[in-house]
C-alpha cells in the first residue's frame, strides 16, 4: 500500500492519467467516435435501387438539402427556435431580475424550486400534458368558450401559417410547449448573471444622476446580456433538435428532428439523415463561437 | 468658506435594534476635508451613505446646502460618491465611466470627450480612454472612480474607504495625491476611514465614530493632542489611560486621565524634572528597542504600569529593575469625560 501511494506520489503524470482515462474514454467512444461515424455517412449515398448504402465520398446529400422541401423544414425549424428563445427571454427577465434583486432568501428558494420543480418530472409527460390541455375539449378550448370568446380562438387559429385544426394540432401549440419546456434553462442563467450585478455598481449609477429606468437601460440590461446568451444557447439548441413536441402538437409540417427520424427510420437513408444533423450542429458551432466572443460562456 | 455644506441634525439610522447611527448632529464646512473615523460598525459609512441617498434616516434631517435631503433619491442630489470597491461599469471603458454622468445629464459629445480628458489628465490618466476597467491595476481603477465622480462638479464628494484595497506605498502617494486634488478643485471631501494616520495626515478636521455616536470633532492636532474621551485617546494613536486610585496618586483627582506615551519622560538618579513638571518614581520593568526610538514600561510605584517612548537621541538606555522618575508637565496630563 504505502510503496503504491509512494510511487503515484513520484509520478504525479500516473495519477492524472488514472483519474482522467476512465471519463476520456467514455468521450472518445460514446461521444466523438459516433460524431466522426456520422460526418462521414453524411458523405455516403444511398442506392435508390437496392435501398443499401454505397460508401463512396459524395454531396449529394449536402445538394438535396438546398430542395425547396428540406429549405423549408430548415427555416421552419430555426424560425421556431428564434421564437422559442426570444420569448424564454422576455418571459424570464422580469422573473429573474426579481429573484435576484428583491425576493429574501426564504422566496428565492421557493421560486427556485417553482422554476426547477417541473423538471423532475417526465418530459415526456408534461408534453403530453399539454396535448390535453391545448386539445379542442381541453381545458384552454374550454375557457375560451365559457368566456364566450371561442370564436376569437378558432379565428386565432385560422391564420395561415401559423394555426390549425385546434391548438394542439397547431404550430402555435408547438411554440407554446416549447417555449414551457426550455423556459427554466433560460430563467436560471439570466438570474445568475444578474446575481452577479454588484449592487454598489447600481447605486454609483443612481449616484451620478441616472433615474431607475436609466440604470436599468445602461447598466443591469448590458450587465445581463451574458446571461441571456447563454439561455439561448440552450433554448435554441434544444428547440432545434427536438422532434417529441413536432410530433406531439405539430400538425404535418415537418422539423429537423422529425426529418432524421423519418430519414433514416422509416426510408433507411442513413446518410441524407446524417447531413441534415449537420447542419444544427453547425448553426451551434457557429453560435457557440460568437457567444464565446460576447463572454455569454462564462455566465454559464 | 464658512457656509455649512452638510449638517447632520440629530440624524438616527436604525436597523431593526441595531442603532448604527444614533441621534447625531454636526456640520461639515464648505470646502474642508473631512474625514469620519472609526472602527468598523461605528456608524461612519452609513452616515455617508445617509448623504449619498442609499439610505435614509430613521430619524432627523439632513441638510445638504441649507437644503433638506433626506428624502430625495441619489439622483437628485449635488453630491458623488467613491466607492469602496471602486464599482466601475466593467462593460465600459475608462472614457465612458467617467462620461457617464455627463452622459446621463445629455452634455454634447464634444463637450463630453473634452472633460473627460481634463478629468483622466487631473488623475494622471492620460491615454487610458479606451481601456476596459478590467485591464487596469487597482491604483488606475481609484483614479478612474475619482474621475467619474468629480466630473460631475459635485459640491460635495464622497469616498468610501477608497484606499483600502491599495497597498501601503500606494496609499501613501494616495493620500498625498487626494488631498492636492482636493486644494485644486476645491470641493468638500467626505472621507470615510478606519486608518487613524490616513486621517491624521489628509484631514482639516476629523469626526471619531463610536458606536454610532460622534465621539469628537476637531482638527488633527486637537485630537491628538487634546482628546476628550478615552476612546479617542485611544483609538488616535496610544495612549496611558489612568483612572481610580492610579490617576489619584499622580493628579489628586479620582477623575480618568490620558498621557502620550512620547510626552512622557524617563529621569535616572540625579537627573532634576525641569521647573513645573510633575514627577512620580518608578521602575523599568521592560525595555523595548525599535531603532528610532526605545519603548519603556514603567511600574509607577503608586501603582499602575504606563508606556513611554524615548527618541533614541543618545544611546544610553536605562536598563531593566532601574529605579527611575517619571516626569510630565501638567498640560499634557489630559482630563477625559468619563466615559
Amino acid at each position: 500500500m504505502t510503496s503504491l501511494s509512494t510511487a503515484l506520489y513520484r509520478r504525479p503524470w500516473l495519477t492524472l492519467l488514472m483519474l482522467l482515462a476512465p471519463p476520456l474514454v467514455y468521450l472518445l467512444v460514446f461521444y466523438v467516435a459516433p460524431l466522426g461515424v456520422l460526418l462521414i455517412n453524411s458523405f455516403w449515398r444511398l442506392d435508390d435501387f437496392t435501398g443499401q448504402v454505397v460508401p463512396e465520398f459524395t454531396l449529394q446529400n449536402y445538394l438535396a438539402l438546398f430542395q425547396p422541401a428540406n429549405l423549408e423544414i430548415f427555416l421552419r425549424t430555426a424560425g421556431m427556435a428564434a421564437a422559442v428563445t426570444i420569448a424564454c427571454a422576455i418571459i424570464s427577465f422580469p422573473l429573474a431580475y426579481y429573484i435576484a434583486r428583491y425576493a429574501s432568501p426564504r422566496w428565492k428558494g421557493l421560486l427556485y424550486l417553482a422554476v426547477l420543480l417541473p423538471l423532475w418530472s417526465s418530459y415526456l409527460i408534461r408534453v403530453y400534458a399539454w396535448k390535453l390541455i391545448l386539445a379542442k375539449e381541453g381545458i384552454v378550448s374550454w375557457f375560451f368558450n365559457t368566456l364566450g370568446l371561442g370564436g376569437l380562438l378558432d379565428a386565432f387559429l385560422s391564420l395561415p401559417g401559423i394555426g390549425g385544426p385546434s391548438l394542439s394540432f397547431s404550430s402555435i401549440g408547438v411554440f407554446l410547449v416549447f417555449v414551457y419546456v426550455w423556459l427554466p434553462y433560460m430563467i436560471l442563467p439570466v438570474q445568475a448573471a444578474m446575481e452577479r450585478v454588484p449592487r454598489s455598481l447600481l447605486e454609483a449609477s443612481g449616484d451620478l444622476g441616472a433615474k431607475p429606468n436609466a440604470t436599468f437601460r445602461h447598466v443591469t440590461l448590458p450587465l445581463a446580456v451574458p446571461g441571456v446568451i447563454a439561455g439561448s444557447i440552450f433554448t435554441f439548441s434544444l428547440t432545434l433538435g427536438d422532434f417529441v413536441v413536432p410530433t406531439v402538437l405539430g400538425n404535418s409540417s415537418f422539423y429537423i428532428g422529425q426529418a432524421v427520424l423519418t430519414f433514416q427510420g422509416s426510408s433507411g437513408n442513413i446518410p441524407l439523415a446524417a447531413a441534415f444533423t449537420v447542419v444544427p450542429m453547425v448553426v451551434m458551432i457557429l453560435y457557440l463561437l460568437g457567444a464565446k466572443r460576447m463572454g455569454a460562456l462564462e455566465a454559464l | 468658506m464658512t457656509s455649512t455644506a452638510v449638517h447632520f441634525d440629530h440624524v438616527s439610522r436604525h436597523f431593526g435594534d441595531v442603532r448604527a447611527v444614533d441621534d447625531v448632529t454636526f456640520d461639515i464646512l464648505d470646502g474642508e476635508f473631512f474625514t469620519m473615523l472609526g472602527p468598523s460598525g461605528s456608524g461612519k459609512t452609513t452616515c455617508l451613505r445617509l448623504v449619498a441617498g442609499f439610505d435614509q434616516p430613521t430619524a432627523g434631517r439632513i441638510l445638504l446646502h441649507d437644503q433638506d435631503v433626506s428624502k430625495r433619491p441619489p439622483y437628485e442630489r449635488d453630491v458623488n460618491t467613491v466607492f469602496q470597491d471602486y464599482a466601475l461599469f466593467p462593460h465600459m471603458n475608462v472614457g465612458d465611466n467617467v462620461a457617464y454622468g455627463l452622459m446621463i445629464k445629455k452634455v454634447p459629445k464634444p463637450e463630453r470627450a473634452q472633460r473627460v480628458l481634463e478629468m483622466l489628465d487631473l488623475v494622471q490618466l492620460s491615454g487610458f480612454e479606451h481601456r476596459k476597467p478590467s485591464q487596469l491595476s487597482g491604483g488606475q481603477r481609484q483614479r478612474v472612480a475619482l474621475a467619474r465622480a468629480l466630473i460631475n462638479h459635485p459640491r460635495v464628494l464622497l469616498l468610501d474607504e477608497p484606499l483600502g484595497a491599495l497597498d501601503l506605498k500606494l496609499r501613501q502617494q494616495m493620500q498625498t495625491e487626494l488631498k492636492a486634488i482636493q486644494k485644486k478643485v476645491g470641493i468638500t471631501f467626505i472621507f470615510v476611514t478606519h486608518d487613524q494616520e490616513e486621517a491624521l495626515t489628509m484631514s482639516d478636521r476629523i469626526a471619531v465614530f463610536n458606536r454610532g455616536k460622534v465621539e469628537q470633532i476637531g482638527a488633527p492636532e486637537d485630537m491628538y493632542e487634546r482628546p476628550a474621551t478615552a476612546f479617542v485617546a485611544g483609538f488616535l494613536g496610544t495612549s496611558n489611560l489612568l483612572s481610580g486610585e492610579v490617576a489619584r496618586a499622580l493628579t489628586g483627582s479620582p477623575d480618568p486621565v490620558a498621557i502620550r506615551p512620547e510626552k512622557l519622560r524617563v529621569l535616572g538618579a540625579g537627573e532634576a524634572a525641569p521647573d513645573g513638571w510633575r514627577y512620580a518614581p518608578g521602575t523599568i520593568r521592560d525595555v523595548v528597542y525599535l531603532g528610532m526610538y526605545k519603548r519603556y514600561l514603567v511600574d509607577v510605584q503608586t501603582g499602575g504600569d504606563v508606556i513611554v517612548i524615548e527618541q533614541n537621541l543618545d544611546s544610553r538606555a536605562h536598563p531593566r529593575s532601574a529605579q527611575v522618575t517619571l516626569a510630565w508637565h501638567p498640560e499634557h496630563m489630559r482630563k477625559l469625560a468619563s466615559a
